[in-house]
């Protein structure tokens, strides 16, 4: 028989939000984390603004060691494991140093790429014919499991620990992917999350494809419009999101609190098959991913209360409306309520999905809507389909049974998440 | 430069990766990088490093397979600052 699966534990490290309490406060209150960054001026970057949480030396010395810092300059990592760490505390488990790995216990936190400016560090000093100077930091700053690798060693991890990488679907598969081990019995409780490095370096390629707005430098707060007919596209963002699971037996003996149920949900892809290209979706798969989840986890359409969109602040936002319609069946006011969080901390790419699963939570455990920021125009495109009641721009508080959470990547691949409130 | 001022200067360096503050309190020529001062032997090749620009040398990789004790580094250190003219 297959184990129900809970999330007893969350953290993030956001644009708007260092740590839950600061996030959730965020979250409640519409505040944007984004603003102009003078470097991406400098740089000549169209969009000059982004998303970029702060660290102080002293949160980052709270999970890193002065050895581990020498040489250090790994971002996705930093954001990682800070969030990673968030969550396992948050979850009442022990950072106690025991002497055999916690064989019951894993991660699949994922990323896009990792240590871009240690890499960027190290090739101008191989370049430079210096490449017996780069010392033993180089390596595990850079690989993609690099984040991995450090949680599975400040926590212990003794199950699974593992890095997944699907573009800006990454956060929302890592949490399937936990989900399924734990559901499967192979592990008890699986770490999941995304992070990503942020920077002129990761943005560039996305600033070039012109898919970034260049029309907010002065009102960086007003950049990031999921939804708004003045969208005109993202703003990029980083940070990292995390969320501890674990079977529900194990929850329950440890006494641990639950802030919701996972139960499951579907991941595809498009196969750049039809309406969908390397960057765009096939509708098709998007309507397949979201039915498909609801089938998986045996509920009707109608049960849904709330969709935590991917909604990005471009044109194909209202084809995700469109879609959402489509494989609910739902319309006009009819429709469950949805919201975007990518107003408020921006575009995090791969770290954007765990992040948003982190809000997602937080609305069913504490029953609210976070306001849908900058959407005061909303697209007529999207008022056409669904009632715009349904948008909420302010904080509400609403009860929650059922959300839907959906994220999806270049290389035309999709997730989509059902989270329930847990009731004993 | 007499041995117990390349001790000092090279205990310095190792206190920044060892995870045995009590060995590195009483280090001495027998103590052994990895057995006594618990270093991550990934960390040896940066030790190594941090030598050369303390005292301004080049190790070679030879040398620096034989790096892994407080003796073996002295006496590479000294070989090659002699090397250099500039015991």
């Amino acid at each position: 028989m297959a184990n129900r699966v809970v999330v007893t534990g969350l953290g993030i490290v956001a644009p708007n939000g260092l740590g839950i309490p600061m996030f959730r406060e965020a979250i409640k209150n519409g505040r944007s984390g984004i603003k102009h960054h003078s470097q991406l001026q400098e740089l000549l970057f169209s969009c000059q603004i982004a998303g970029r949480p702060e660290l102080s030396a002293e949160l980052i010395s709270t999970c890193f060691t002065d050895l581990e810092l020498r040489n250090f300059n790994s971002e996705g990592i930093l954001y990682g494991v800070i969030a990673g760490m968030e969550a396992w505390k948050h979850a009442g488990l022990s950072l106690e140093r025991k002497e055999d790995p916690d064989w019951d216990s894993g991660t699949v936190f994922g990323t896009g790429t990792s240590g871009m400016e240690k890499f960027r560090e190290a090739i101008y000093k191989i370049d430079e014919l210096q490449v017996r100077k780069l010392g033993s930091s180089v390596v595990m700053q850079t690989m993609a499991s690099g984040v991995s690798a450090y949680l599975g060693g400040k926590l212990g991890l003794g199950n699974q620990v593992s890095t997944n990488s699907s573009a800006c679907t990454t956060g929302a598969e890592s949490v399937l992917m936990a989900f399924e081990r734990i559901q499967s019995g192979k592990a008890k409780r699986m770490l999941a999350g995304s992070t990503s490095d942020g920077g002129p370096y990761i943005w560039a390629g996305f600033d070039a494809m012109k898919v970034c707005t260049y029309k907010h430098n002065e009102t960086p707060e007003k950049g990031s419009r999921p939804m708004s007919l003045s969208a005109s596209g993202f703003v990029p963002a980083c940070g990292a999101g995390a969320l501890l699971l674990e079977s529900l037996d194990s929850a329950v003996e440890r006494g641990a609190t639950i802030y919701a149920e996972v139960l499951g949900g579907h991941l595809n892809s498009g196969g750049q098959r039809g309406t969908g290209t390397m960057t765009a979706p096939n509708s098709k798969a998007v309507q397949n991913c979201i039915s498909t989840a609801l089938k998986n986890t045996g509920l009707h359409a109608d049960q849904i209360d709330v969709i935590n969109g991917h909604l990005t602040a471009t044109m194909m936002d209202s084809t995700e409306i469109s879609n959402w319609c489509t494989a609910l069946g739902r319309s006009g006011d009819n429709f469950p309520y949805i919201n975007a969080l990518k107003g408020m901390t921006g575009h995090g790419l791969s770290a954007s999905g765990s992040m948003e699963c982190v809000a997602s939570v937080l609305q069913v455990a504490e029953d609210f809507l976070f306001p849908n920021i900058n959407c005061e125009d909303l697209h007529p495109d999207i008022a056409a389909q669904i009632d715009p009641q349904k948008i909420p721009l302010q904080y509400q508080s609403h009860p929650i049974e059922y959300l839907a959470k959906a994220s999806f990547g270049f290389g035309d691949v999709n997730a989509c998440i059902i989270f329930k409130k847990y009731r004993s | 430069m007499n041995k117990e001022e390349l001790l000092s200067r090279l205990k310095v360096i190792v206190s920044n990766y060892t995870q045995n503050k009590e060995a590195l309190d009483s280090i001495n020529e027998d103590t052994d990088f990895l057995k006594d001062l618990k270093i991550n032997s990934a960390n040896l090749v940066d030790v190594v490093l941090d030598v050369e620009e303390e005292f301004g040398i080049e190790i070679d990789n030879l040398s620096m397979e034989k790096m892994l004790n407080v003796r073996a580094a002295i006496e590479i250190i000294e070989t090659k600052l002699h090397e250099a003219g500039r015991e």
